[in-house]
This record gives C-alpha cells, structure tokens and sequence, in this order.
C-alpha cells in the first residue's frame, strides 16, 4: 500500500471530501498559510478556491459558531483552530451550542460540523501553545472526540467525522505530523468510538491517546526486552471510547496502564480507570497507573520542558510497576 | 431617552396592515395568558415576555419568505408567532408536554419550528447571532438568495459574538439581517448603566453596512426598514443592522415589572404604554376605516386561538421520564 505522512493523510481527507460533497467547506485561521496548518490543508485554497477554503479574520467565537449555523443549515463544515488554545475563545458555540443543539431541539435539528484543533506543544511555545484539553471536551455529552495516532487513522476519522452528523471534536498532533504510513488512495471511514490493537501482548494492557500510541509501541519493545509482553492499544477515539476493547483487554492481562499526554485530574485515563476498575475488578492485579504530564501549565524552557512531557521510559516503567505490585502480600507471578 | 414616533407609517395596504395587526395581538395576548399562568405557578419555565415589542417581530418577519430563517433569543416567543409558528406546540413546550416544539427539552427558551424557518433559540444572548451569519454564509455557498436574520436585544451587543459577528457578515457580504431589540434593558440594569452612549446604531457604520435606527413601535415603519434590508441582502450588497427602540412591559423575567425588586421605571413605563404598537396600529386602521366589529372579530379569533393553545397544553400528555436520555445524539444522516 502507499506509503504517506500524517498531514499528507489530513489534507488528502480535506481534498476527497470536498470533491465528493459540495456542502464540504473549511473555515479558519492559518488556512492560506503554511505557518499554522503545515502540509496538512497544503494548496485546497487553489484547488477549490477561496470561497471554500476560508481564512478568516481573528475571531475564533464567531467562525467556529458560523460554522456550526452553517452545519445546522445544510452545509458540512470543517473548522480549523491550528492551536488548541486558541478554541478556549469558542467554548460557548461548541459547548453551549453544537452539543446540545440536538437535544434541545428533540432531534428536530442536529449540528454536522467537524471542529478541528493541533495541539502544537513542544518548541519553547509554552503555556498557550501546547495544550491538550481533549477532557474539557469529552466531558460534554453531544460532543464525540477523535485523536488520530497514525497517517491512516488521520484519514479515516476526519472522512467519519465529516460523515457522522453530529459535532465532532477532532484533534491532532503536530508531534505526528511526519509519522508515515500506509494510506489507501481511496475514501474510507474510521468508525468513531473504535480503539485498535497495535501490539498483542497477555501481561499488561497500554491503553495510550494520540502520540502516546507511538510513545507505547516503543515501550512495547522495550518491555519486550525484560521479557514482559505488553498490549498496546490505541484510542483513537476518547468520546465515545472503546470500553469493550480496553475492559476484554484488562480481563485477559490483569494490568492497566494508561498514557494521555495531558492532566491527571479528570482527564480521560481517569475515566478509563474508573470504568476499568468496575468493569474488570475481579481480574486486576494491580492498580491502575497512569503515565501524563505534570499537574502544571506547560513551560518554555526546553530545560523545563525536558521534565514536562512524558516518554516511551515513563511507560515501560508504569508497566513494570504494575508487574511489581503485590497483591493481597503475594507477588503476584507472570502469567 | 431616544424620541419615538407616537404614530405608524402609511404606505401600507389595509389588508396589509390587519395582517401586522394580527400578529401582534397573537403575541400579546399569547402572552398576556402565559404571564397569568406563571404568575399562578401552571407555568413553571422561566418566561422572558414580550409584550410592549410586537411590533419589531411582527414588522420583520412580515417582510421574510418562508425560507429565510430567524434566530432568535430567550425573549422569542413572538419571533416564533410572527415567523408563523403555531401556538399549540409553544404553548405545549412551555408547559413541557410531550407535543411541545421540542418535545419538552427546550421549555420556553429553546423554541424551534424548521418548517416556517425558525431556525432556533437559545438564551445565551449573542449566541445566534454568529449562528445566523453560518446560515447566510450557507445561503451564500449554496446561492439560495435566502436571508438570515438575528433577533436580539441591547444587551447582546455587548458580547464579543456580536462584534466578531457583524465584521465577518460585512467582510463577506453576507445576506444577513441583524435585528437589535433595543428595550434599553439587560436583565435589571439600564442601558446607561452598561455603556457611556445609546449609541448601537453606531456600530453598523463602524462595519461599513447599512445601518438604521428606527422606531420599534411602528410596525409599518419596522416592515419597510426590513424590508429594503432584505432587498439589499438579496442583492448581495451584504448585511444590515436594524435598531429597532422599543420597550418591554413585563420585567426581565416573569409577570412582574421588575419594580419589585427596586427598578425604577415607572414614569418610563407610563410613557411607553403611550406608545403602545398594538393600540397604535388598531387606531390607525380605524382611521384608514377598518370597521370596530371587524377589529373586534379578529380579537376574538385570537383569543379562541389562545384559549385552544392553553387547553391543549393542558391536556397533552408529558414525556416519559424514561425518553430523558433520547437525541443527545442525532440518527442517521445523510
């Protein structure tokens, strides 16, 4: 199969979708410009034109809320924050708006707009540069949210995002955006709440979010190594996340640790614990533990930054923990 | 305080102008019921009344074809009615009943009814109006020469939706009406409390689009002013933004006038039942020779057509607790 990189993966989604459905338009900032969006939206102003390719003036609120009024009005907009940050300045129309627009209306009316944020950390960028608010997000019901971690998944997301009908969240990675692998030509979906296998393994589970995926591949390896078989699975999806995938892993390992590059309190591996922890209570070995960042804003410094965001070693060693721990005073043997 | 005409435009057909009439006594009197039945608990859902600002939902959406959709706020009831929204199913849905326009989800705030273009209503208060700007930007992508319009109040422009709104509307000459409400209230502070000048109108000449102050009382003068607003956004000479000055009797919330919880305003409210739009347009058709039986008919029609909203509000059947959790998602789309 062809060989491609991420963003080579996101802009070819963007370009078959709008060549396949006129309702199909992107609206944002950086749009027109490489700065923001790197090769990810690369030359659809020049093939579909300014009308539908539209960069926009500085006003996050407003365009990501004409886009969720131009969903509502027939149309299937892709909204562009290139930094996550910047979309804190639209909480009311995804929140307040595009969330409930179904309920309130009893499904008279629905909000098929896709919202799309990088999170563009690293780089001395510092504390609104860098952040990963994907909880803020799935905590939301009417909201879905989507992590890409690979070139294909990139892909097939943002076609079924597009697709799906309701306010999808879709959030990247900069960090990603070189990965390369294999990416049909041809238009496919991803189904949303669908996490994947990427290591089979029987001694404990790695459930990681977004670049953690490929952080927790390394640490499969690794782990290897000592003789300690991981299974590594990707999210892909944080809302809906794929409950039975990750529990029926649990059950058969015994062990859980989840990697999501963001903040412990009420982040999305606090809601896989909990939900794991009720689910698989009768097969966990150990406690669940939990590789993020720091409870801190993210610094500048690459000095600081070297101690801000976790790494494939922070996995391999959650995991061993997990290996280590006794339970009820026994150590509890490799299965 | 602006200075309001006392009198209604001419230049209007008869049956033109009993069709405003109309609309407007289906709003006041829709509402004058609804503030009885808060005022007695029936009605539990806070209700932001309308009454005293007919005119400008009647005007305005007299001047719309079906097709162009209104978005409208938490004070919508008469945006619904004057759109052509029935009362049943908004009678319905503020009593929270199963048949309401939303199932009983929305409650008098969240009102909708697609096949007459109202195209939503939240109360968040600048909230649709970037809303409305995707719907023109949709009309325009789609070439429908349909025209979106936001209603709003005074205090709506004070949300940054509303200043990044109206420059994107004007930057991309969209069709796009922008109707300000001004009752000079935002909840219980004056206008003169929460900027230094009644200055509004001001703000569509800083965006370079047509911009218009204007009587909200004379419900002719609001049709003709909506009028040529829309025409230019057919046109696609880009969008307006209408200041309609007009006065709510009702307080913020509810059947009182909000003096009971110490706003002075009432000399201010003595002057505007003066200039009240709905009395002013029965004189004037009595003055054009519309007979007082004639008149008297058509109230009496409105008040069958409340009198059946209410018994069916009452008789419907609520929702089953157990459809809570139902449309948070929407089905299967195309």
């Amino acid at each position: 199969m062809r060989i491609i990189n991420y963003a080579s993966a996101i802009c070819e989604a963007h370009r078959q979708l709008m060549k396949s459905d006129p309702r199909v338009f992107i609206i944002g900032q950086g749009l027109w410009s490489p700065w923001y969006a790197g090769s990810s939206l690369k030359d659809l102003d020049k093939q579909f034109g300014k009308n539908r390719v539209i960069d926009t003036p500085v006003c996050e609120n407003a365009v990501t809320a004409a886009a969720i009024g131009a969903a509502i009005s027939g149309m299937r907009p892709i909204v562009f924050h290139p930094r996550m940050d910047f979309m804190l300045l639209a909480m009311d129309p995804i929140i307040n708006q595009a969330a409930n627009w179904s309920y309130m209306f009893a499904g008279k009316s629905n909000a098929p707009v896709v919202i799309r944020s990088v999170i563009n950390r690293g780089g001395e960028q510092g504390a609104q540069h860098s952040q990963a608010l994907q909880a803020l997000l799935a905590h939301i019901p009417g909201l879905k949210v989507v992590m890409p971690a690979t070139p294909y998944d990139a892909k097939g997301l943002m076609i079924a995002a597009v697709k799906d009908g309701n306010p999808v969240m879709y959030i990247d990675d900069r960090w990603l955006y070189e990965i390369e692998g294999a990416v049909p030509e041809e238009m496919y979906s991803v189904e949303i709440g669908k996490a994947a296998i990427r290591r089979k393994g029987k001694d404990v589970t790695i459930v990681a979010i977004s670049y953690m995926a490929k952080l927790a591949l390394e640490a499969g390896k690794a782990l290897a190594k000592n003789g300690i078989d991981a299974e590594v699975i990707d999210l892909r999806s944080v809302k809906p996340w794929d409950a039975d995938m990750v529990c029926s892993s649990v059950k058969k390992t015994g062990r859980l640790v989840v990697a999501e590059a963001a903040w412990k309190t009420c982040g999305v591996s606090a809601d896989i614990a909990a939900v794991v922890s009720r689910e698989a209570f009768d097969r966990l070995e150990a406690p669940v533990e939990r590789v993020t960042l720091p409870e801190t804003p993210a610094p500048a410094s690459k000095a600081l930054e070297a101690g801000y965001y976790p790494s494939a070693t922070d996995i391999v060693k959650a995991a061993e923990k997990t290996i280590s721990r006794r339970k009820n005073g026994l150590q509890s043997a490799l299965r | 305080m602006p200075k309001t005409k006392k009198a209604v435009s001419t230049g209007m057909s008869v049956a033109g102008q009993l069709g405003l009439y109309r609309t407007m006594l289906r709003i006041r009197l829709f509402e004058n019921c609804l503030a009885g039945l808060v005022e007695h608990g029936e009605v539990k859902t806070p209700c932001h009344l309308y009454v005293g600002q007919e005119a400008i939902a009647a005007g305005v959406c007299a001047a719309l074809k079906k097709s162009d959709c209104v978005w409208g706020n938490h004070r919508s009831h008469g945006h619904f009615l004057a759109k052509g929204g029935k009362m049943r199913p908004l009678m319905a849905e503020i009593f929270g009943k199963k048949s309401g326009c939303c199932g009983g989800r929305g409650g008098s705030m969240h009102v909708i009814c697609r096949e007459e273009g109202v195209a939503g209503t939240v109360p968040i208060v600048a909230a649709t109006i970037p809303l409305a700007v995707g719907n023109a930007l949709a009309n325009k992508l789609k070439n429908t020469k349909d025209v979106a319009v936001a209603f709003f109040g005074d205090g709506a422009t004070e949300e940054g939706h509303f200043q990044e709104s109206v420059n994107l509307a004007a930057l991309y000459k969209l069709p796009a009406v922008f109707v300000c409400e001004n009752n000079m209230y935002a909840s219980h502070l004056g206008v003169l409390e929460r900027r230094v000048e009644n200055n509004l109108h001001e703000f569509g000449n800083v965006y370079r689009m047509n911009s218009v102050r204007t009587d909200g009382n004379d419900v002719v003068g609001v049709y003709k002013t909506t009028l040529e607003a829309v025409a230019r956004a057919r046109k696609g000479k880009g969008p307006s933004f209408l200041e309609f000055m007009t006065y709510r009797w009702y307080g913020h919330v509810g059947h009182r006038r909000d003096m009971d919880v110490g706003v002075k305003r009432k000399a201010e409210l003595e002057d505007w039942f003066r200039k009240d739009p709905v009395l002013l347009t029965k004189n004037a058709l009595e003055k054009s020779g519309v007979s007082v039986s004639k008149l008297d008919g058509i109230e009496e029609q409105v008040k069958a057509e409340v009198a059946d909203a209410l018994a069916f509000a009452r008789k419907e059947p609520y929702p089953e607790t157990r459809e809570v959790s139902e449309h948070v998602y929407a089905g299967r789309v195309k």
